[in-house]
């Protein structure tokens, strides 16, 4: 890694140099090189990014399978207005990037399995140009933004237009809707919406229908067991860690078992059933693991992970919408440049040099 | 103090240059609260502008009198004075208006532009050059305030110039159905104000 690649997504903890400010400070002068075997990765951004693009392949095809034609449509749509918009940014910002890295691919597809299936076609160009203009290029381009583009698009959308976004396709809908179809009989609440309304005694959806994915739900959302065979592949290729997802997943767990323990189940959902319903997964192991918002470090991403459980859960339990994965994610997106500043690892070395002297 | 700037440029430095909203940074409650339509804004901007000028004159008028150790206070009793005045003639004379920004015409006592001003520029000033300063930075502050209300009204509510006779809808009924709704919430405030700040920034350092 080395410094000619500031386009890249991930922070390069491993080679970084000393800041100034610590080498300014001792009064010898320093040299900024490190020593010479460097360590030299295979991992490039369009390689990355098209292993993150190939592990969602699974939910998508889910979710095709389930929705048939409007879930084509809507991934579809999504991925290619995000790389028609991210070629014009790049044409008219000159900001980092190239449509090449399949950046933008991976945000359009990410998008489209955040929407849900009956989404109309300018909601979806509205949050492309949210993802890739807003999102991504204003705060710099690739590797400069702060908050997840696909998430942000997806919460912009969702405060917007709250009921284009929560329009929910019964599965086995495959037919082609044409615009202005009226969607009343083909639509259906999600385990989370009746919670959130207090119609949990209609729930008939059941643990195995939320890993296969036959129930209502954003695109890529439905199926738990599609997403976590993507997650698998990139934990194996080592493209995301295990440490926010498995925080992330549990506090959810943790918090949503001890509300389910204490109010009951008339009132409360099922910590499995918790885990496994809503954005949870594709959040957990595909956005909040994204390499540009989330901390460097071992011990930041643990309470990155834990951060968004518990925003998770407390928004589900307690929040004004069904849902806060996204929104738990976006507020630790926020926090993530705090995490990394207070837990800085120690240069080696450098221990007693700094005892004392805190700037 | 005798300060060599020209009338005319301590007038102006308040539209862009020290535009006291996207380059002081000053006033940003009032400015993310009020700028949902461009009627609200203009109201907010004229209803500051006004208190900026005369509190501006009268702190001028007195910096001989006001004793240093009591004279936040001291600006603060000017302040609120002509705050008390618009407050009583909005309600009297355009009461919609009074009633849409609530809150915060009252609030403007605690504007950081108007006691900012009062503090650093009209109590080291003359009389002409404060109200010069206050004029300027009053207008730019509604300058402000018109730009981010009509954004954040053509996209987050469907129309423009509602709450006046002359309202329409510049992008259709199609679009005023269902509009950016997030544009007129607090989020959308944020947005507006942080990316007109980036762009007035972009502008800066070309020029």
């Amino acid at each position: 890694m080395t410094a000619s690649s500031n386009a890249a997504p991930e922070g390069a903890p491993v080679s970084a140099p000393p800041p100034a400010d610590k080498v300014g400070a001792s009064a010898r002068p320093t040299l900024r090189v490190g020593p010479s075997p460097h360590l030299h990765g295979p991992e490039t951004v369009p390689r990355i990014m098209r292993w993150v693009f190939l592990a969602l392949l699974p939910a998508a095809l889910v979710s095709v399978w389930f929705f048939g034609a409007s879930a084509v449509k809507v991934l579809t749509l999504s991925t290619l207005f995000c790389l028609g918009v991210e070629w014009l940014c790049l044409r008219l910002m000159r900001t980092p990037g190239a449509l090449s890295d399949w950046s933008a691919a991976v945000t359009g597809l990410l998008l489209g399995m955040n929407l849900p299936p009956t989404a109309p076609w300018w909601l979806i160009l509205a949050g492309a140009i949210v993802a890739i203009v807003v999102a991504k290029h204003l705060f710099g381009g690739l590797g400069g933004n702060i908050f997840n583009p696909a998430l942000t698009a997806r919460v912009f959308l969702l405060v917007s237009w709250p009921t284009y976004m929560t329009t929910w396709l019964k599965p086995g809908q495959r037919q082609w809707l044409a615009p202005g179809t009226d969607l009343a009989g083909i639509t259906e609440a999600t385990p989370l919406g009746l919670l959130k309304e207090g119609r949990l005694s209609e729930l008939s959806a059941g643990a195995s229908d939320l890993l296969l994915g036959n129930l209502g739900g954003s695109v890529g959302e439905i199926s738990a067991l599609a997403l976590l065979i993507g997650a698998a592949a990139l934990l194996w290729k080592r493209i995301i860690t295990w440490e926010i997802p498995a925080a992330f997943i549990g506090t959810v767990a943790a918090v949503t078992g001890l509300a389910y323990a204490i109010g009951g189940p008339e009132r409360y959902l099922a910590p499995h059933l918790h885990v496994l319903a809503g954005g949870l997964f594709l959040g957990a192991f595909f956005m909040a693991t994204d390499m540009v918002t989330c901390p460097i470090t071992y011990r930041g991403r643990l309470i990155f992970g834990a951060g968004c459980g518990l925003l998770t859960a407390v928004i589900r339990l307690w929040g004004g919408y069904p849902e806060g994965v996204s929104f738990a994610i976006l507020l630790m997106n926020a926090g993530t440049p705090m995490i990394d500043h207070y837990l800085r690892p120690r240069t080696f070395g450098t221990a007693t040099a700094r005892q004392g002297a805190t700037s | 103090m005798a300060s060599g700037v020209s009338l005319d440029r301590e007038f102006t430095k308040g539209f862009v240059r020290e535009n006291p909203l996207f380059i002081l940074v000053l006033g940003t409650c009032p400015s993310l609260a009020t700028s949902t339509t461009l009627f609200n804004g203009f109201g907010m901007g004229i209803a500051a502008t006004f208190v900026l000028v005369c509190s501006n004159i009268v702190i001028s008028l007195l910096r001989k009198f006001i004793p240093d150790g009591v004279r936040i206070p001291a600006f603060i009793v000017v302040i609120a004075s002509f705050v008390t005045m618009v407050d009583l003639l909005m309600e009297g004379f355009v009461f919609s208006l009074h009633q849409s920004l609530g809150v915060f015409i009252p609030l403007i006592v605690v504007n950081c532009i108007i006691l900012g001003r009062a503090e650093a520029f009209a109590s080291k000033n003359g009389v002409l050059r404060s109200a010069l300063d206050g004029l300027g930075m009053g207008l730019g502050f509604m300058a402000a305030l018109v730009v981010m209300g009509t954004i954040r009204e053509i996209l987050g509510n469907g129309t423009l110039m509602a709450g006046t006779p002359y309202e329409f809808a510049p992008f259709g009924e199609g679009f005023k159905a269902s509009p950016v709704l997030v544009m007129t919430l607090p989020p959308g405030a944020f947005l507006t104000l942080g990316l007109l700040m980036a762009g007035v920034k972009r502008l800066g350092e070309r020029s």
